[in-house]
């Protein structure tokens, strides 16, 4: 099997959407000839041509909303907003018609679109570039938010979301993006949309997390069952909205303790709902309080401090631990 | 009048000096000799600064920025018009401005190299932070003129921003803004021919950017980008409009990016050499020495030693920043409210404690 990085991943997905369907086509800022500003659109122009590979003007609030209307026409365009920051512009169009249109006109105009961008900090970037506000999408209504972690569900996941009848918030780990190659089949692969994974399987306490703090997780998972014998069991969400109760819940009836690890904000952050869910779903089984482990209220610093920012494998470790010794 | 739509036909561009350095005397501002050479100091400190800066990124000891070579004309004749109690809203690319207007050297080091202390504008500077997030900052531009109005002061603002911003939205509101309430703001549209790889052609469906504003009512001048003379009187005339009360002008100044878009971009990718080559004959700081050199002002033994000194002026800056710089985590919940909240009092708590953990100063 090939190894690619999440990058190339990405890009065999949308190669391989568009190539069986013409109505698939990509819109965003510098994602013709120069590929994206993260090349994750490589080549596509080239292939496929102005007509599919759209360079559009410098207005995020342009692209949602044409994207919405071309979406209208039957068209499934895959948009691309070059940094998650940026999507605030794009706030309008996303809630008043990227979300509603299917539900305000009775079905008889569904939404298939994509919005991909990347998220998240840790690549030393200027201000706005390091965001993880995830949390804005999963609260609307009418939305699906999915965030791969590597380079194999990426793949599958964009594939998934371009199929998917509805609009797809698609939130890409630029720290991920080229930290890693793993294998990638050749041959087309989906995943469903909606349905988190367990990744490792364990007795002890679940460790949630999704997207790039995936990363650490696992670092930190070979560590806790190594040296402090925990028999971690670890999910990846790779879905936050509709986000899979079911799953989440039946690991914790298992395991009676979790803790739950991301890089967007606290309050009213991605853990926030998690633990609500758990409450409802498995309240009876928990031996400990769940723990959350997330970036801080405050605007994502400025690089010479981000990593302070951002929850690291001796974080999780000390939580885990932590939430292990709660009696 | 027939059914023909109307067209604006081809609008002329300022120039004062022309490609090749000769005045259009009747057009001359009529600078000082010691203004013209303090002009021609800060271009080159511009540049001095900028190539150091690009230096210091390919070593590692800067983030990600915009160089502005070739922009250095465009950038300075903005603000040279400006007085101390005009206000300047730059962008990321402004740093000869910004040097101009007060910014030390040391503080743009920091700025573009990850420490907040770098990004508050100067106490006694009245300048607006930088933008990222292109477009965003028109608006409040806007609205900082509009409360010159308010107060009746007799000021005004010059907001900087690209050709690829013009296609934001909130810029075209800005105008609007501004028109409608006679704010004294002068829109600077810096047309330097691309946003990242997308070229003017492709941005926007004519390439003459000062028509946006006669849709709002707001009145319009192109000018040559890389003549500061042109620029200085271009700004110069709109800042005294709108002083004056008779409200915002628009500027489009034609430039050039001569360089990467920043230093995380590959411009090879997307624009042939052919395409900057003829801009390299334009280039502002060789069209100015041209000038002031047949002027009689300035000789090729002063070019040289001005050059030396601005070198020697930015290498003290960047020592100093090399040995004031720290990175201060510990600070990172001190300037989100006036006064924090009980509850981010305990998550700073809760921090400093991990912080403390970690053995992070
Ligand atoms: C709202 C927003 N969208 C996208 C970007 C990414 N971006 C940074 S600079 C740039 C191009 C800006 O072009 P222009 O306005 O012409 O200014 P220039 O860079 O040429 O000085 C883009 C797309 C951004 N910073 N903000
Ligand atoms: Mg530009």
């Amino acid at each position: 099997m090939p190894q690619r990085t999440m990058v190339e991943a990405l890009n065999l997905a949308l190669d391989e959407s568009m190539d069986r369907d013409d109505a698939v086509c990509i819109m965003g800022e510098d994602v013709g000839i120069n590929g994206g500003v993260f090349r994750v659109t490589k080549g596509l122009h080239e292939k496929y041509g102005e007509r599919r590979v759209m360079d559009t003007p410098l207005a995020e609030c342009g692209i949602i909303g044409t994207a919405v209307g071309m979406a209208i026409n039957g068209l499934k365009p895959v948009t691309e907003i070059q940094f998650s920051g940026f999507t605030m512009q794009a706030f309008d169009q996303i809630e008043q018609n990227m979300a509603r249109l299917h539900n305000r006109t009775m079905g008889r105009f569904p939404m298939r679109m994509v919005l991909r961008t990347p998220y998240g900090g840790g690549i030393r970037a200027v201000e706005h570039h390091s965001e993880s506000r995830e949390t804005y999408w999963a609260h609307t209504p009418g939305l699906k938010v999915v965030i791969p972690s590597g380079p194999r569900n990426a793949r599958a996941l964009l594939a998934a979301a371009i199929d998917d009848p509805d609009p797809v918030i698609f939130y890409e780990p630029k720290a991920v993006y080229r930290a890693f190659r793993e294998d990638v089949p050749e041959e087309r692969e989906t995943m469903p949309i909606g349905t988190s994974q367990v990744v490792r399987e364990g007795k002890d306490l679940t460790l949630i997390s999704y997207g790039a703090m995936m990363r650490p997780a696992r670092e930190a998972v070979e560590d806790l069952v190594d040296e402090h014998g925990i028999d971690v069991e670890l999910i990846d969400l790779l879905t936050i909205s509709p986000m899979d109760s079911e799953t989440l819940c039946k690991s914790v009836a298992k395991t009676g303790r979790c803790v739950i690890v991301h890089e967007g904000h606290r309050t009213c952050g991605i853990a926030s709902e998690i633990i609500a869910r758990i409450n409802e779903g498995a309240f009876e089984y928990l031996e400990a309080p769940i723990k959350r482990l997330t970036g801080y209220d405050i605007p994502f610093p400025y690089f010479q401090t981000e990593q302070y920012f951002l929850p690291d494998a001796d974080d999780i470790i000390e939580s885990v631990r932590e939430t292990m010794a709660w009696e | 009048m027939d059914t023909t739509p109307i067209d604006l036909g081809h609008i002329e561009v300022l120039q004062i000096l022309d490609e090749h350095a000769q005045l259009d005397e009747a057009l001359d501002p009529g600078y000082a000799p010691e203004q013209l050479l303090r002009m021609h100091r800060g271009l080159v400190l511009t540049r001095a600064f900028d190539q150091r800066m690009l230096t210091m990124q390919r070593q590692g000891e800067m983030g990600t920025f915009a160089p502005n070579l070739g922009q250095e004309a465009c950038q300075l004749g903005q603000v040279i018009p400006l007085t101390r109690d005009d206000w300047y809203s730059p962008s990321y690319r402004s740093f000869g401005a910004q040097i101009w207007r007060g910014w030390s050297m040391e503080r743009l080091f920091k700025l573009w190299s990850g420490y907040h202390e770098g990004f508050p504008p100067p106490p006694d500077v009245n300048d607006l932070p930088f933008s990222i997030v292109i477009g965003s900052h028109v608006l409040p531009a806007v609205g900082v003129a509009m409360g010159m109005r308010y107060r009746n002061e007799p000021h005004c603002m010059v907001v900087n921003y690209g050709d690829g911003a013009s296609s934001q939205g909130a810029v075209s509101e800005a105008m609007n803004f501004a028109a409608v309430n006679k704010a004294p703001v002068v829109f600077v549209c810096e047309n330097n021919g691309w946003a990242i790889s997308t070229p003017l052609g492709k941005q926007s469906a004519t390439s003459n950017l000062a028509v946006r504003g006669i849709g709002f009512g707001v009145p319009t001048i192109r000018v040559d980008g890389n003549d500061i003379l042109a620029m200085t009187t271009a700004v110069e005339q709109a800042a005294n409009r709108a002083r004056n009360g008779e409200g915002p002008m628009l500027i489009e100044a034609i430039t050039y990016r001569m360089s990467l878009h920043t230093t995380a971009d590959d411009p090879t990718v997307y624009r042939s050499q052919e395409l900057v080559d003829p801009w390299e004959a334009r280039c502002p700081i060789v069209r100015f020495e041209t000038y002031l050199q047949r002027k009689g002002i300035l000789d090729a033994e002063d070019a040289e030693r001005v050059r030396a000194e601005c070198d020697a002026e930015v290498i003290a800056a960047r020592d100093r920043f090399r040995t004031d710089a720290v990175a201060r985590p510990r600070e990172i919940f001190d300037h989100i409210y006036g006064e924090l909240p009980a509850e981010l009092e305990a998550q700073k708590q809760a921090y400093l404690d991990r912080l403390d953990r970690k053995g992070v100063e």
